[in-house]
C-alpha cells in the first residue's frame, strides 16, 4: 500500500514536471487539425444559452463566446469583455466589450446582444439562479452592458463564464422563433467564438473550423477541430494510445485513467474539473424509516471505510471530498468531520438510537443502484459494510436513468449513490440540494429531505455576501453543519480526467476543463 | 382478380399489423417509468421544476396518453413520424441519415459470414473427424460464444494498437481529402473490424448447417453415382454436391437477418459506428418515444 501511494506521488510529480517544462519552452504554432473526443456522447443542441451539459459545452464554447473566462487559480480574466466593474452596493455590474469582436456572419457584437442572451439565458437555461437577481440590463453605448440586479449577487462572475453565459446573436436568435427549438442551435451556427461551425453530424461528429475575424489578433491557433463521438470508453482509450484522437475530456473509469496513464505519449491530469465540481457520494433520505435519527446517519458514515472506496474501487483515481463543494474550490472547507471508518461507534451509535441487534441485525434499507453506469461496485461495497453493523442492505438496480430518477424524485428511496455537479458558484449547483425549500422537486433537487432553518439562513445570506472572506467562512459553516448531520455522505470528486497527447500544447485546464475556449490550444511539430 | 384480391388484403394487414406494433410500443414507452423530459434534465444536469413542466409542455407530455397516441397515430397516417424530443431533429431525416452505415455493416456482414461459414463448413464436411475440422468447429463456436463486445475490444487491441492497420472508431476519416476512391477506400478501412466482429457470431450457424447439410448430401445417392461416373471428388463437391447442400443456409440467412441487426447495435457501439443500432439503443435509454417508434416503423415495413 505505501508502495503504490509513494509511487504515485512520485508519477504525480514527474507528470506536473514534466507537463510544466513542456509547454513554458514551445512557442505556440499556428496551424493544424485537433482530433478531440466530444465528452458525453451527442449533443442535443450547440448552443449553450439553452442547454447545459458537457456535451454542449465543448463545442458550444468554441462556438460561442462569454464575457469572462477562469484560470487555473479561480481568478477572472477578459474574454468578451476586456474590462469589468461592479459598484460599491453590488447592484450594478458594467461590462465593457471587446470593440472589435464579430459573428460569424461579420455583425458587431454589441451590448444589444449581451442583453439579449442574458434574457435568453433568463428564460430557457435550466440553471434558473444564474441570473435571477439580474433586473434589466442597460445598454448606454455600443459597447457597455449594464446588468441591473436586484440584491448583490456574486455569483455572477463564475455564471458569465465557460459555457454559461453563452453570448448569442440578437439578429439571428431574436426572428420570433422559439430559442429553445431554434433551427439554428445545430446547423448554420452563427457564434461570437473562436471557431465557426462546418459540419454537425449527431452521432458521428461536430466539425469547427478556425474564424478568421475572431477579434483576438492571431488567435486561435488551430486550424480546425474534430469533436468526434465515441461513446465506448475502451474504443476511445484505444483512439487515444494510437494518435486517431489527441485530447479526451472527463474520463473517468479508473481502469482507463491507470492504463492511459502508463503510457508515455499520453499526459493525463485531473486537472481542470473545479468549476463543473462533480461529487460522488451516498445520498440518505432523511424522512423515512431509522435514516430520521442523526446517529443512524453518522453510524452509516462511520461503517463505510473510504479509504477502501478510494483506493480499491476507484484505484487511486479520485480525490477525497468530505462535503458538497469541490475539493478544488477555493470555498471548500477540508477541517470537518472525516467519518474515519471505525466500527464500535457505529454501533454503539445505533444502539443510542434505539435499534439494538437481534440475530445478528438491526433493521433493513433499501439502496437504489442509479441507471448509469460506475456505480455498481460503490454500491456493493457499502451492502457488504453496513452488513457489518447489521443493518440488512437490499439493493434495488435501475435499468435506466429515468427509472432512477423518478425514485429519487419522489423521494423513494432510502440510500442511493449519486454524483451531482457544483457547475461553479455553490449558488447555481449546491444550494440545489440543500435548501429545505427544494425537497423533493424531482432528481437532483434536495433529494434528501433536509431541512436546516440555519443552512437555509446560511445559503440566504452567502448568496448576496460581497466580502470574499465573509463569504468563505459562511460556506465553511454551512459545510460544517452539513457533514454533522450526514444527509448526504460525501465520498470522492468524481475522478475525470483530461488525457492528451503530448503534441498538444496548452491543452484546456482553467477549471472548466472543455468547457472553456479552445482558442489557445496549438500543435507541436 | 384473384391475385389482385390476394394482394390488397395482404397490404391492408400489412398496414393493419405496423399499426398495431406502433399502437402496443407506444403504450409499453408510456407505461415505462419516466419520459424523455427526466433524460433531457439528465443532459443538462438538472433542471428545476418549471423548466420540467416547459419540456412537456413543448413536447405534448402532458396531455392524456389517449390524446397523444391519437395524435401519433394521426401523423403517422399522413407519413410523418413526428420529431425527436432528444436530437431535436425530424425523426425521418434522423433515421434516413443512419439507415445507410447500418445496411451497408449488416449486408457485408451477413454476406462474409455466409461465405467463409460455407467453405468452412464444406471443408470440415469432407473429413468429418480431421483436425482441420475440428479446428474449423473450434473457432466457430468459439466467435458464437465471445461476447461481441469483447471480440470487438479484442480485435481493435490486436489491430489498431499493437499493429496499427486498421482505425479505431467511426466510419470515415473526416481530415482526409481526396475523390471518390479515396473515399471509398478509406470507408472500407474502416468497416474491416466491425465487419468481422459481427460476422463471428453467425459464423458458427453457417458453418455448422453447411458442414451438416454437406454431410448429408454427400452421402445421398446421386453423389454416389456422380462418383461411379468416374468424375473427381472436387467436381463432386463443388459442382453437384454444394448447390443441393447450400438450400438450407439460404433459408437461414434470411431468417437470421433480424439477428444480424440486433447484433450490429453492440457492434456499432464499440465501433462508434454511426448507425441506426446506436440511434435505436440510445433512443430508449433517452425515452425519445418518436425515434423509437419511427426505427420500429422502418425496421417493420422492411420485413
Amino acid at each position: 500500500m505505501k508502495h503504490s501511494t509513494k509511487n504515485l506521488v512520485a508519477a504525480t510529480l514527474i507528470a506536473v514536471c514534466a507537463a510544466g517544462t513542456g509547454w513554458a519552452q514551445d512557442t505556440p504554432k499556428a496551424g493544424g487539425t485537433l482530433v478531440v473526443a466530444l465528452p458525453g456522447g451527442t449533443p442535443r443542441v450547440l448552443n449553450p444559452a439553452v442547454q447545459s451539459g458537457t456535451a454542449t459545452g465543448m463545442p458550444g464554447s468554441q462556438l460561442f463566446a462569454s464575457p469572462l473566462r477562469y484560470d487555473e487559480d479561480w481568478t477572472p480574466k477578459p474574454y468578451l469583455a476586456k474590462s469589468w466593474e461592479v459598484s460599491d452596493d453590488g447592484l450594478k455590474v458594467t461590462l465593457h466589450l471587446q470593440e472589435n469582436a464579430t459573428f460569424h456572419d461579420g455583425v458587431p457584437i454589441t451590448s444589444e446582444d449581451v442583453a439579449f442572451s442574458v434574457d435568453v439565458i433568463k428564460k430557457y437555461h435550466p440553471f434558473k439562479s444564474m441570473f435571477a437577481p439580474v433586473e434589466s440590463v442597460d445598454t448606454p453605448d455600443e459597447h457597455t452592458a449594464v446588468l441591473n440586479l436586484t440584491s448583490p449577487h456574486p455569483a455572477l462572475m463564475l455564471a458569465m463564464s465557460g459555457q454559461l453565459m453563452a453570448i448569442i446573436p440578437k439578429h439571428i436568435y431574436g426572428d420570433g422563433q422559439d430559442p429553445k427549438n431554434h433551427p439554428r442551435n445545430n446547423q448554420d451556427v452563427v457564434g461570437s467564438g473562436p471557431f465557426k461551425l462546418v459540419e454537425f453530424k449527431p452521432g458521428e461528429h461536430v466539425i469547427l473550423e478556425r474564424y478568421d475575424g475572431y477579434w483576438e489578433e492571431g488567435l486561435p491557433y488551430l486550424d480546425r477541430i474534430v469533436a468526434r463521438i465515441i461513446n465506448d470508453s475502451s474504443a476511445r482509450a484505444i483512439a487515444l494510445q494510437n494518435g486517431e484522437i489527441q485530447l479526451s475530456t472527463f474520463e473517468m473509469e479508473p481502469t482507463t485513467i491507470n492504463r492511459l496513464q502508463s503510457d508515455e505519449n499520453l499526459t493525463v491530469t485531473k486537472e481542470g474539473y473545479g468549476g463543473i465540481g462533480a461529487i460522488d457520494w451516498l445520498a440518505m433520505n432523511t424522512t423515512r424509516g431509522p435514516l430520521q435519527d442523526v446517529r443512524v446517519r453518522q453510524a452509516i458514515a462511520y461503517a463505510i471505510d473510504k479509504n477502501f472506496i478510494l483506493k480499491a474501487l476507484m484505484r487511486g483515481t479520485a480525490v477525497e471530498a468530505k462535503t458538497g463543494i469541490h475539493p478544488d474550490s477555493p470555498l471548500y472547507n477540508p477541517e470537518v468531520e472525516a467519518y474515519e471508518v471505525d466500527l464500535d461507534k457505529a454501533n454503539a451509535l445505533l444502539d443510542e438510537a434505539g435499534f439494538p441487534l437481534e440475530n445478528g441485525k438491526r433493521f433493513e434499507l433499501n439502496i437504489e443502484l442509479p441507471g448509469f453506469p460506475g456505480y455498481k461496485a460503490q454500491t456493493e461495497y457499502i451492502k457488504a459494510a453496513l452488513s457489518k453493523v447489521g443493518i440488512d442492505v437490499t439493493v434495488r438496480a435501475h435499468p435506466d436513468f429515468p427509472t432512477w430518477a423518478r425514485v429519487m424524485g419522489n423521494m423513494e428511496f432510502d440510500l442511493s449513490m449519486d454524483s451531482v455537479y457544483n457547475w461553479g458558484d455553490p449558488v447555481i449547483g449546491v444550494n440545489r440540494t440543500y435548501l429545505s425549500s427544494n425537497i423533493g422537486k424531482g432528481v437532483w433537487s434536495n433529494t434528501q429531505g433536509y431541512a436546516n432553518a440555519r443552512v437555509d439562513e446560511i445559503l440566504a445570506a452567502a448568496a448576496t455576501e460581497m466580502d470574499a472572506e465573509k463569504r468563505k467562512a459562511l460556506y465553511s459553516e454551512f459545510q460544517e453543519i452539513v457533514a454533522e448531520e450526514v444527509p448526504i455522505y460525501f465520498i470522492n470528486a468524481v475522478p475525470q480526467h483530461s488525457v492528451y497527447s503530448n503534441k498538444v500544447g496548452n491543452p484546456p485546464q482553467g477549471i472548466w476543463a472543455s468547457s472553456s475556449p479552445m482558442d489557445k490550444i496549438y500543435l507541436k511539430d | 382478380m384473384n391475385a389482385l384480391h390476394v394482394t390488397t388484403t395482404r397490404i391492408f394487414y400489412a398496414i393493419l399489423l405496423l399499426l398495431a406494433v406502433l399502437v402496443l410500443n407506444f403504450t409499453m414507452m408510456h407505461l415505462a417509468p419516466g419520459d424523455v423530459a427526466d433524460t433531457i434534465a439528465q443532459s443538462m444536469g438538472g433542471a428545476d421544476e418549471e423548466t420540467m413542466a416547459q419540456i412537456r409542455a413543448d413536447y405534448g407530455l402532458d396531455k392524456s396518453f389517449l390524446v397523444q397516441l391519437g395524435s401519433y397515430l394521426g401523423r403517422v397516417l399522413r407519413f410523418d413520424l413526428g420529431y425527436s424530443f432528444y436530437y431535436n431533429q425530424p425523426v425521418t431525416s434522423l433515421i434516413l441519415q443512419r439507415l445507410p452505415a447500418t445496411l451497408l455493416l449488416v449486408f457485408t456482414a451477413q454476406i462474409f459470414a455466409m461465405f467463409i461459414g460455407v467453405v468452412l463448413g464444406v471443408i470440415s464436411a469432407r473429413r468429418p473427424n480431421g483436425i482441420l475440422s475440428h479446428f474449423v468447429t473450434f473457432i466457430a463456436l468459439f466467435g458464437y460464444s465471445a461476447p461481441v463486445f469483447w471480440t470487438g475490444i479484442l480485435l481493435l487491441i490486436g489491430f489498431s494498437l499493437k499493429i496499427q492497420w486498421f482505425p479505431v472508431a467511426g466510419m470515415r476519416d473526416v481530415t482526409l481529402e481526396g475523390g471518390f476512391a479515396v473515399r471509398a477506400l478509406d470507408i472500407m478501412r474502416h468497416m474491416v473490424l466491425p465487419t468481422i466482429t459481427l460476422s463471428s457470431i453467425f459464423l458458427a450457424l453457417y458453418s455448422r448447417l453447411s458442414r451438416a447439410s454437406m454431410m448429408e448430401t454427400l452421402g445421398s445417392d446421386y453423389v454416389r453415382t456422380a462418383k461411379a461416373k468416374g468424375l473427381t471428388e472436387r467436381e463432386v463437391v463443388y459442382k453437384h454436391a454444394l448447390k443441393n447442400a447450400l438450400s438450407p443456409v439460404i433459408t437461414l440467412a434470411g431468417l437470421q437477418f433480424s439477428a444480424v441487426i440486433s447484433g450490429a447495435v453492440l457492434v456499432e457501439t464499440v465501433f462508434a459506428w454511426p448507425g441506426l443500432g446506436t440511434l435505436a439503443f440510445q433512443s430508449i435509454l433517452a425515452r425519445d418515444t418518436p425515434t423509437i417508434l419511427g426505427i420500429l416503423f422502418f425496421s417493420s415495413s422492411l420485413l
